[in-house]
């Protein structure tokens, strides 16, 4: 056989063999990961995580008031968030399309899309906690919202691009005006892509630390009130975690199992979703 | 003739009125309700207007706060503050070389270990994998993007670290440290935490970014072309290296950059595992610091003006960097999207 021909057949084959080894090996960080949260996030489940407060430093407990402060401050979020998200969404899709600026807005949303959350929380805690002179839940909120809107302003301008022109122009031919044409036409067109976009938002915001560090901070002891310092699931299990008590790290990894399976789970659904939104339009 | 945005013509709502009244044969329509219409829609697009322009404000916000907020240390320590190592809160001696040292070398050894990985993946899921497996395979390497970066931290110290430093790093030391240059690299005590630690799982962590945009690019290359290689008989591997990638280098730079974007600012992950120590060292075993990890741990415990003035420069440090990276990687996606003709 041919001695150049044999080389690249084994290159080929062992590029190509490479790039299965490439595939398991990220895999199997995956798979790591998640079977050391469930093993170790099970043993630690039981319903006093659900019932009782986060203990004193050595202490047993729960995580009631931080999943409490967590779902409240996630809600928020989502409450501030969502409408402005899909409100400018809906002005780069109906509206800016091709304009300048529209094209700069889109830039600097996809800047901020990764840009790093600790410099979110640091700008809340500028803006926010340095002139009420308190870490409070509102500033957690706030700083989830400011991480979620790139998210959804992003999912809604692309869901809303998907809705063929032609439904518009039929809408206008009929004599609906524009900000008909928009909520009643293309809104119920790209609802369910508009929906995930929200739930992919929710996923990301749900298991960010770095910002409430610095905004919402911590709170041992059951609170609703959402202008004083809040627990929250994420905090709660850095502090742990980071202790040097065996009951603090029990724990943190049931806190990490509850994070993780819900983001794992908004996730899958919201992937779901789009799929399904992408395929009526195509 | 005027156009509206759709490429139709650009009807007024007196013109519409007139078909509306030859549409549906009603006589008139009252003038309050063109009117209110006429209202709404303003209102609408104002609106929605306003919601767009906060993202700009966002950016302007961010940027100027972070300014004010850093202005005492800027205006003490200078150009000087980036380019010293000295961290002392008690004699309010501040330099974020330290810190920007940790960022860069974690985010470099990230980039390091997720580019090769990346690009196996996407080329297993492009070229390699049979049409049912890609979709699974696909989504499960996104869901890594998905765990909360504070999971991968508490993996990464009480899973990862453990096994690093037990049979990893001495390897690495008994096989590398002797040599000349590349040895230093590899001195002092295997503690899996550290610099090389924290690099590992930033390069973990990035993974799915760059794998799905890779993907992603790989799939624009038109049929065509690759079809023509392998008409003339290039190999699977050739067609990725003498087609695809070069018809998606620029786009492909942009993904590895995103992911670059990603690591910098990555926060919790790295507070976990790189040993948060104030010191500069050659070594990759010992523990450093980055700027993120800084902030997490100092921020809400600073004392004094100086201390909190010059963790929130750190932060515009951070955000100027990777702003400057993040717009490299938007620029570079961008020429690919012009080339297919499709808009971004």
């Amino acid at each position: 056989m041919d001695w150049r021909y044999f080389r690249r057949r084994a290159t080929n084959v062992f590029n190509l063999t490479g790039s299965v080894f490439a595939t398991l090996f990220g895999l199997f960080w995956l798979f790591w990961i998640l079977w050391t949260t469930l093993s170790y996030g099970i043993t630690a489940l039981d319903w006093s995580i659900f019932t009782q407060d986060t203990p004193a430093p050595g202490g047993t407990g729960g995580l009631a008031n931080a999943i409490i402060g967590s779902l409240i401050m996630v809600s928020l979020a989502t409450a501030i968030g969502t409408p402005i998200g899909i409100l400018a969404g809906t002005w780069l899709a109906e509206y800016g399309r091709s304009k300048p600026i529209a094209s700069v807005i889109r830039f600097i949303n996809d800047i901020l899309l990764s840009a790093p959350s600790i410099i979110i929380g640091l700008f809340v805690y500028e803006l926010f906690v340095v002139r009420i002179g308190h870490f409070s839940a509102w500033a957690g909120a706030l700083a989830l919202a400011i991480i979620m809107l790139p998210v959804v302003i992003r999912t809604t301008e692309e869901m809303l691009r998907l809705v063929p022109d032609t439904l518009r122009e039929a809408a206008l031919a009929l004599g609906a005006p524009r900000w008909k044409m928009v909520t009643r036409v293309a809104y119920r067109a790209a609802l369910s892509g508009i929906i995930t976009g929200v739930l992919l938002a929710v996923a990301r915001i749900s298991g960010e630390t770095a910002p409430l560090l610095f905004t919402a901070l911590n709170n041992q002891f059951w609170s609703t009130d959402l202008s004083q310092p809040m627990a929250n699931l994420p905090v709660v299990i850095f502090q742990f975690a980071m202790s040097p008590y065996d009951s603090w790290h029990a724990l943190a990894w049931a806190g990490a199992l509850i994070i993780t399976l819900s983001v794992l789970a908004l996730s899958i659904i919201a992937r779901v979703l789009l799929r399904k939104a992408r395929m009526e339009h195509s | 003739m005027m156009r509206g945005p759709y490429g139709a013509p650009h009807f007024h709502l007196p013109d519409k009125k007139n078909i509306l009244t030859m549409a549906t044969g009603q006589s008139e329509i009252p003038d309050s309700v063109l009117k209110r219409q006429r209202l709404m829609d303003r209102a609408f697009h104002a609106t929605t207007a306003v919601a767009a322009g906060i993202v700009l404000i966002l950016l302007v916000g961010i940027i100027i706060s972070l300014f004010i907020g850093s202005w005492q240390a800027l205006s003490t320590f200078g150009f000087g503050f980036v380019t010293t190592d000295a961290w002392n809160p008690v004699t309010e001696k501040f330099g974020a070389l330290v810190p920007i040292y940790g960022t860069l070398v974690s985010s470099l050894i990230a980039i390091v270990i997720a580019v090769p990985i990346s690009l196996g993946i996407a080329v297993f899921l492009t070229e390699v994998s049979p049409e049912w497996l890609r979709r699974p395979i696909g989504t499960a390497v996104e869901l890594l993007a998905a765990i909360p970066s504070i999971i991968y931290g508490m993996w990464g110290l009480f899973l990862f670290a453990p096994v690093l430093a037990n049979h990893v790093q001495p390897w690495l030391q008994s096989t590398f440290g002797d040599t000349p240059v590349i040895g230093a690299l590899f001195q002092g005590a295997p503690l899996g935490i550290g610099m090389l630690p924290a690099g590992i799982i930033l390069g973990i962590m990035i993974i799915p970014f760059i794998t799905a945009i890779m993907r992603d690019v790989f799939l624009t290359v038109p049929k065509f072309l690759k079809e023509s290689a392998y008409g003339l008989g290039a190999t699977t591997w050739e067609v990725v290296w003498n087609v695809v990638l070069p018809y998606t280098r620029m786009a492909t730079v942009g993904g590895i950059f995103l992911g670059l974007g990603r690591a910098l600012g990555e926060t919790m992950a790295i507070t976990f595992i790189i040993g948060n120590t104030h010191r500069l060292s050659a070594s990759l075993f010992e523990p450093g610091n980055s700027i993120a990890s800084t902030l997490a741990n100092e921020f809400t415990e600073a004392v004094g003006d100086a201390h909190t003035s010059s963790l929130i420069a750190l932060g515009l440090v951070l955000f100027l960097i990777t702003f400057i990276v993040l717009s490299l990687a938007k620029l570079l996606l961008m020429s690919l999207n012009q080339r297919s003709g499709k808009k971004s």
